[in-house]
């Protein structure tokens, strides 16, 4: 690890101040589950590591004109923990619980849940985000058991990492950061290039709220996962029903999290060469997430 | 006189009681200092500098820019390797050592190496990778054993390389003082964990002191001193200083030592009834660089005619070593997938089938009673179903046995008791506690020949200034450790007694030790405390240094070698998301007479634990275009967390026919069977073989694709 | 911020003065520019940016204050262990999956190794050594160590602490509640059994049952 600087800002203003305009160059700290990491990696080496643990305002849960409005710093355990998400937004609160490490839930948080870079073992194995290699993706050709089966036809295979976006989605969230609001659905973007990263946001932008409608929508998550502890699940499906509709949302199968628009979940699904059996558990996922959002009280 | 002969069960006070580890407080608090622990004054910090490619002509190591970084104090290159082949990635070529670790880290990703680029080759499932000839073994003639078969079975089998991940990584702290080495090594091996050191590095023998209380687990991994124990001392001499090197996790897993994979094509003849007439199997795998074989195969059932082909595949990934039960738990998957498949193609019960086919095997009679055992644990009766007969709805159950075998002769040892005239005891052994409680072993067999309570020995392990213990490797060591402990004790006893002889007026030979005093064999009148034996000693202490020979040791019913085990497996599988949960499983074991029944249980449920870990989780997986191990992380190198591994009975065979037979090891065995039941267990649920371990859901999805 | 501070960071590309410059920012700058901070005693809050070189932290440790200079890129894990040698803590995972340097953070458990030592600052941090001592073991240590709930014992103080954390919260913690606080922990040897049984035997105590 490079060493670096470290900022403790008060507020989002001197946030924003202490970061430079361009990826890498400085990084944002939230809880640090993440990042900590990818300093070690070597995956990002900035000279200066703003902290936001000492910001105000960034942290807790309050309802209000029908809507909860989640602090960026509220940690994972807060959210899956607190009584009106667990009544209103179970595809969020199931989302959150299931990371099922208590050490991960009382330190990860809200925002860095959605700024969290890709588990991809190429890129965490410093072959680059986009894992190129002499013109030619390493994850086509390589292991990508993992990988993407939606979204994958340009340079980017990896899946989104977060376990909070698809929820959010399919929630109708907004994410509200230190210049502007971003609906949760416009706010994750697939990288072109290596020097883009996995969220609309500005390198000198930062979270500071998630806001979650509360409109009655039944909704519920169902992840596939296979330790019962710590792990990262296959395949996510959140979904919210309203009376206008039905809202699906798949995690873990694309760069970003993808939205489901016809009848058939798994419908332009293109598996890689070793990753055909997400397809089964997509529709897997959603056949039971719509089942446990039946069964579910209505938010 | 007292004789080392195991005392009858009624004359027992300690063997074969639940008994706590004498250690546990001292690990539960975190006070106990492995050797990753040790920050000896002055410590350094060390990091190697390694391979990025996977094979490659090493042209040139440049240390400069790591030397310049503030902090660095020392650096080391492996100039022999310049102008030869680095073989896989992780190779170490240099290493600095630094006033910090997050320097020695920052400075090791600093060294500039020249490279060649060589065309490596990682794959090792696809036998057309297979180099040289293969070793052939015919045992009978497996023609005619196929030719009295009714029907021929065939089927593709496998399990991927696993690693060891032990949790406490490999290396040492090492300080070259005064010309004398004193080094904290992470061993299995303590008493040998030098050997062939001192031409290395310049140090004699007799001057290498080697400490290590506590170890993180080796499981096999752990014996020598490695190229890291090389490096770890030139630096230490170079710099003057204590050097701390310690492998990174990355490194660990992918080039301190795995288990080798296995893939077979097996053909079975049968009768229509089930008995087996012939088989033959040909096996490929490889375990790295260097040569590969897999022993016992087939496993546990030997029909007469049979036939066993191997084949090594050389790969340019980190080298195998010792596996807990090496060879054993590939070989028993190939197996017992096979023999399963087969009872199943004929429609009959698997249990009918092992049963009808147990002549086959060494001790018909132990696996005949273990597996009834084991199927009244497990409910078999209401349980078992045919694999015809699949549950309805998505979450479907199944049951799958699988047996084992294993040696567990106890090693070589040497160990020292001294009496003092205090009443103090000492137990002195260059033995190591990897967590199987050797330590609490010596402590009981002392304690129990002596007639004291545990506390009463101050029983002292894990240096090499004690006399030599083999190393824990092979299920040898509650054995090794037991019987020199054991002669130690008897002879340091019958010292004592001659001296309270005279006193009590009555003949050594007619005297005990029992319950802290010395008496007459049969009647507590006559007798004296254990403390008023001693003060006669005056100033002489006695010291007496007993061994395991092991040849007399088993013929003298102390030892002995040979245990079977039977375990079933009763598992979930949900078809539409692949995902197999361990319900429950049951595993029967025999190993003699039993020390510490609650370590020993310990071992057994570790590692069926550890078994069930490498059914469902464990793969090492290569990347064939990078050559580069891609999970060499413990994110996805999974191990089994507290949820994962169901509900587990164990059972131990206890009684007069066991005991009698002294001694055997039991770390290996538990660990062989559960993938092989597991797996067993999965076919029965869903109806088809899931052929490749581990059995997740991606693959158990594949499989009924 | 000193003079020789200033120098060191000149030849990194974003010096500190060039950079807030850079930003163009308003009343930060002036603070920073003329030197002015504002670090409370312990470290914690600074508008001046800490390091890259050491810098004096004093942490909340066991009930005790301890000073020490750290590096930013320097973990809790790392401090504790190569700078206080407090090694019950233990590195094996170093990426926040094994749980093996699980600490508590102001009572909730949290991976060490995931956490700069400067972070920590202003936090109430307990590690195993604060928990018990071998002649003094508290309700969790007692139970594993009388249900063999350790074998190498080199995971065994993360998931002591994690268990401490689950239960202390909820000692009336069923049996699947009190595994769910061992999620983030993870053990080779394979002691789950011992485990399961030291977290219900734990949890009797502290109850006050047993």
């Amino acid at each position: 690890m490079k060493s670096f600087e470290y900022a403790t800002p008060r507020t989002v203003d001197e946030a924003v101040e202490q970061l430079a305009d361009k990826w890498g160059e400085t990084e944002v700290l939230a809880g640090g589950t993440d990042l900590v990491t990818c300093l070690k990696q070597g995956l990002t080496a900035p000279t200066r590591v703003v902290s936001l643990k000492a910001v105000k305002g960034l942290k807790g849960i309050s309802s209000a004109k029908g809507a909860l409005t989640i602090g960026a710093m509220t940690t994972m355990g807060e959210l899956a923990d607190h009584a009106d998400v667990q009544k209103h937004f179970p595809a969020l609160a199931t989302a959150a619980k299931n990371i099922a490490s208590p050490q991960l839930l009382s330190t990860g948080t809200v925002g860095g849940d959605l700024c969290q870079r890709p588990r991809c073992w190429y890129y965490r194995n410093g072959y680059g985000l986009l894992a190129q290699k002499d013109g030619k993706s390493l994850v086509t050709g390589g292991d990508n058991r993992y990988h993407a089966i939606f979204g994958n036809s340009g340079k980017a295979k990896f899946v989104s990492a977060s376990s909070l976006g698809p929820a959010l989605i399919a929630l109708g969230a907004t994410i509200k950061t230190s210049a502007r609001e971003i609906a949760a659905d416009k706010f994750f973007q697939t990288p072109k290039t290596e020097n883009e990263r996995e969220t609309v946001l500005k390198p000198n932008e930062i979270i500071t709220a998630i806001i979650v409608p509360v409109n009655g929508a039944k909704n519920a998550t169902y992840e596939i996962r296979h330790r019962q502890g710590l792990d990262w699940p296959y395949v996510t499906a959140s979904v919210a029903k309203t009376n206008g509709g039905t809202k699906i949302v798949l995690g873990h199968v694309a760069p970003t999290p993808v939205v489901v628009t016809g009848n058939d979940p798994a419908a332009g699904a293109k598996p890689l060469s070793g990753n055909a059996y997400k397809v089964k558990m997509v529709k897997t996922a959603v056949k039971r997430a719509l089942a446990a959002a039946s069964n579910g009280a209505k938010n | 006189m007292a004789t080392a002969a195991w005392p009858e069960k009624k004359d027992r006070s300690l063997i074969g009681k639940s008994i706590t580890r004498q250690d546990g407080p001292v690990k539960a608090t975190g006070r106990a200092k492995y050797s990753f622990d040790m920050n000896p004054k002055g410590l350094l910090w060390a990091k190697p500098a390694t391979s990025p490619h996977a094979h490659a002509k090493l042209v040139s190591i440049d240390t400069a820019k790591a030397e310049a970084l503030p902090g660095v104090k020392g650096v080391w290159k492996d100039t022999d390797l310049i102008g030869e082949e680095v073989r896989y990635i992780g190779q170490i070529i240099a290493c600095v050592a630094a006033e910090s670790e997050e320097i020695a880290t920052e400075a090791a990703a600093i060294v500039e190496a020249k490279y060649e680029v060589l065309e490596h080759q990682v794959i090792d499932n696809d036998i057309k990778f297979a180099t040289g000839r293969a070793s052939e073994q015919e045992v009978g003639k497996v023609a005619d054993g196929f030719k009295e078969a009714d029907v021929i079975i065939e089927g593709d089998y496998g399990v991927p390389v696993i690693t060891h991940c032990c949790m406490e990584p490999h290396g040492q702290v090492t300080e070259v003082r005064g010309g004398e080495l004193y080094s904290w090594p992470s061993t299995q091996n303590v008493s040998r964990w030098a050997d062939r050191l001192d031409d290395a590095v310049g140090i004699e023998r007799a001057k290498m002191h080697v400490d290590c209380q506590y170890m993180g687990g080796g499981f096999g991994s752990k014996f020598s001193f490695d190229k890291w124990g090389i490096i770890g001392t030139l630096l230490s001499k170079q710099t003057g200083r204590p050097v701390k090197l310690l492998l990174d996790r990355d490194l660990e897993l992918s080039i301190a030592g795995n288990r080798p994979s296995g893939y077979t094509h097996i053909k079975l003849g049968l009768k229509n009834d089930g008995t087996i007439t012939g088989f033959e199997g040909s096996v490929w795998g490889t375990g790295g660089g260097g040569g590969y074989r897999l022993r016992a195969f087939p496993y546990v059932f030997e029909p007469k005619n049979r036939k066993t082909t191997m084949k090594g595949i050389r790969t340019n990934r980190g080298g195998q070593r010792a596996w807990r039960a090496p060879s054993h738990p590939q070989t028993c998957l190939l197996t017992f997938s096979a023999l399963e498949d087969a009872a199943a193609k004929l429609g009959i019960d698997a249990a009918a089938f092992y049963k009808k086919n147990l002549n086959l095997t060494a001790r018909p009679d132990v696996y005949a009673e273990e597996l009834d055992i084991a199927m009244k644990m497990i409910g078999y009766a209401k349980k078992a179903h045919l694999r015809t007969k699949l549950d309805a709805g998505p979450v479907k159950r199944g049951l799958g046995i699988a047996m084992h075998t294993w040696g567990g002769l106890g090693h070589a040892s040497e160990c020292r008791v001294t009496i003092n005239p205090d009443g103090s005891v000492k137990a002195e052994i260059g033995t190591q506690d990897l967590g199987t409680g050797a330590r609490t072993v010596v402590s009981i067999i002392a304690a129990e020949t002596l007639g004291l309570p545990l506390e009463a020995i101050d029983t002292k392990i894990g240096k090499n200034a004690y006399p030599a213990s083999g190393g824990s490797g092979g299920s040898t060591t509650t054995g090794g450790i037991s019987v020199s402990t054991r002669m130690a004790a008897t002879d340091a006893l019958n010292e004592l007694l001659g001296i309270a002889a005279t006193k009590l007026g009555v003949a050594a030979d007619k005297l005990e030790a029992k319950g802290g005093r010395i008496r007459e064999i049969g009647n507590a009148a006559k007798s004296m405390s254990w403390t008023d034996a001693c003060k006669m000693l005056r100033t002489g202490s006695i010291s007496k240094t007993g061994a395991n020979n092991r040849t007399e040791a088993q013929k003298a019913g102390l030892i002995d070698a040979g245990v079977g085990g039977v375990q079933i497996a009763d598992v979930s599988v949900d078809v539409e998301t692949g995902v197999v949960t361990l319900i429950e499983m049951v595993a029967v074991q025999d190993c003699g007479l039993i020390i510490d029944m609650k370590t020993c249980e310990s071992q057994v449920y570790g590692g069926v634990i550890m078994g069930i870990t490498s059914a469902l989780f464990e793969e090492a997986l290569y990347d064939a275009a990078t050559g580069r191990m891609l999970n060499a992380d413990m994110e996805f190198y999974r191990i089994a967390g507290i949820k994962d591994v169901g509900k587990l009975k164990v059972h131990m065979m206890t009684g007069e026919k066991y005991e009698k037979r002294g001694i055997i090891g039991v770390g290996e065995p538990p660990v062989i069977a559960p993938a092989a039941a597991i797996s067993n267990a999965v076919a029965n649920a869903i109806g088809v073989r899931v052929p490749y371990l581990p059995l997740t859901p991606d693959h158990v999805l594949d499989a009924l694709a | 911020m000193t003079a020789d501070e200033n120098t060191n960071m000149q030849g990194k590309g974003l010096s500190r003065r060039g950079f807030l410059k850079g930003v163009g920012a308003g009343g930060a700058v002036a603070t920073i520019a003329t030197g002015c901070s504002t670090i409370d005693r312990d470290g914690a809050v600074s508008l001046t940016p800490r390091g890259p070189e050491e810098t004096s932290i004093t942490l909340n440790l066991n009930g005790r204050r301890r000073k020490l200079k750290v590096e930013p890129r320097v973990t809790l894990l790392d401090a504790l262990r190569n700078r206080l040698d407090l090694t019950g803590a233990k590195k094996v995972c170093d990426r926040g999956t094994c749980g093996a340097c699980t600490v508590l953070v102001d009572g909730e458990p949290a991976y060490s190794c995931s956490m700069l030592a400067v972070e920590a600052v202003g936090r109430k941090i307990t590690t195993i050594e604060g928990l018990g001592t071998p002649e003094k073991m508290n309700a969790v240590q007692k139970a594993f160590v009388e249900n063999d709930a350790q074998q190498c014992g080199f995971c065994t103080p993360g998931f002591v602490v994690a268990c401490t954390a689950v239960l202390t919260k909820n000692p009336d913690a069923t049996l699947e509640e009190a595994q769910a606080g061992c999620g983030g922990n993870l053990c080779r040897c394979g002691t789950y059994v011992g485990m399961n049984q030291a977290l219900m035997d734990a949890a009797k105590e502290l109850k006050g049952g047993a």
